[in-house]
């Protein structure tokens, strides 16, 4: 069961530096070859790639605070992800600042019957050096009532 | 090339993208990448002990290249939103079709936007994602 407490709770902040190897990576990975992922030295970061704050987030514990939530996860899936870029999205060479902060917990009856429960985690990604917000994610976890069937 | 603003009226549309048979080896190769590192996208044991038959897609991956499909019509550096929303479960030999349209386009501010609907489709027919993308269109092309 979701711990509404967790709502307004604020992760600590990390630095992400966009990489240009890991841009090259990461498009490979979600099938580009466009070749504004591999030219010069600051390519542009894919529409998705912020998620690779896997790799940073580690090295600042406290920075994640969507655990605080306690979604089961047995019973979690990812529901919705979105980007929002306030220009272009970061090209390699930045540093970002990011934070993260549970944004909100709701219910909804599913569709097949049961009560599904939903949490949003937002992180903020400020240009380490002018401070500028330069994108936010939004991840959008849900519990089911039960686990999700698994045929193939 | 990416698209000009004359070509990008409500219902326009570029080429769909197939990708796959799906296989353990693209999930993990977009794991590697990503740095969710879940093994019930990769390990078999793993899985069947959670109750699926086989690895389950990255819900992740199949979103990024929708994303691919999308700013390889209308360029990396124009996107301003990219929104997804799982729908069903995707699996290894699963082929997946990228399709989209122009939604909706503005001009506010001497800026011009448009709003893409992109549907991934799975070979059986259900729409294992959707995703709403928000592109600006540069006054040069």
């Amino acid at each position: 069961m979701a711990d509404e407490q967790a709502v307004g709770a604020v992760g600590e902040p990390f630095e992400m530096d966009v990489e240009g190897g890991k841009i090259r990576e990461f498009a490979k990975a979600t099938l580009s070859s466009n070749a504004a992922y591999m030219a010069g030295e600051h390519p542009v970061s894919p529409p998705t790639f912020l998620t690779t704050t896997f790799f940073w987030e580690e090295r600042a514990p406290g920075s994640n605070p969507w655990h605080l939530v306690h979604l089961d996860p047995k019973r979690g899936m990812h529901a919705e992800q979105e980007y929002v870029f306030h220009g272009p999205p970061p090209r390699a060479g930045t540093r970002l600042v990011c934070r993260s902060r549970i944004e909100s917990v709701f219910h909804k009856d599913g569709r097949r019957g049961g009560k599904l429960t939903f949490a949003v985690m937002v992180t903020e990604f400020r240009d380490a050096t002018t401070g500028m917000l330069v994108a936010e994610a939004r991840m959008t976890g849900v519990e089911t009532a039960k686990p999700p069937e698994g045929q193939p | 090339m990416t698209a000009r603003w004359e070509e990008l009226s409500p219902g326009a549309t570029c080429p769909e993208r197939q990708i796959g048979p799906l296989t353990r080896t693209d999930f993990v190769r977009y794991q590697g990448a990503s740095g969710d590192m879940n093994p019930v996208h990769h390990d078999e044991v793993f899985a069947r002990a959670a109750g699926y038959e086989a690895p389950l897609g990255v819900g992740m991956f199949h979103a990024g290249v929708m994303a691919t499909w999308a700013t390889d019509w209308l360029g990396p550096e124009n996107v301003r939103r990219f929104k997804v929303r799982w729908k069903e479960p995707v699996w290894p030999g699963d082929v997946l079709t990228i399709t989209g349209l122009v939604a909706n386009r503005t001009e506010k501010d001497g800026e011009r936007r448009v709003e893409v609907e992109i549907v991934c489709t799975r070979q059986t027919g259900g729409v294992a994602a959707q995703a709403t993308a928000v592109f600006v269109v540069p006054r040069s092309s």
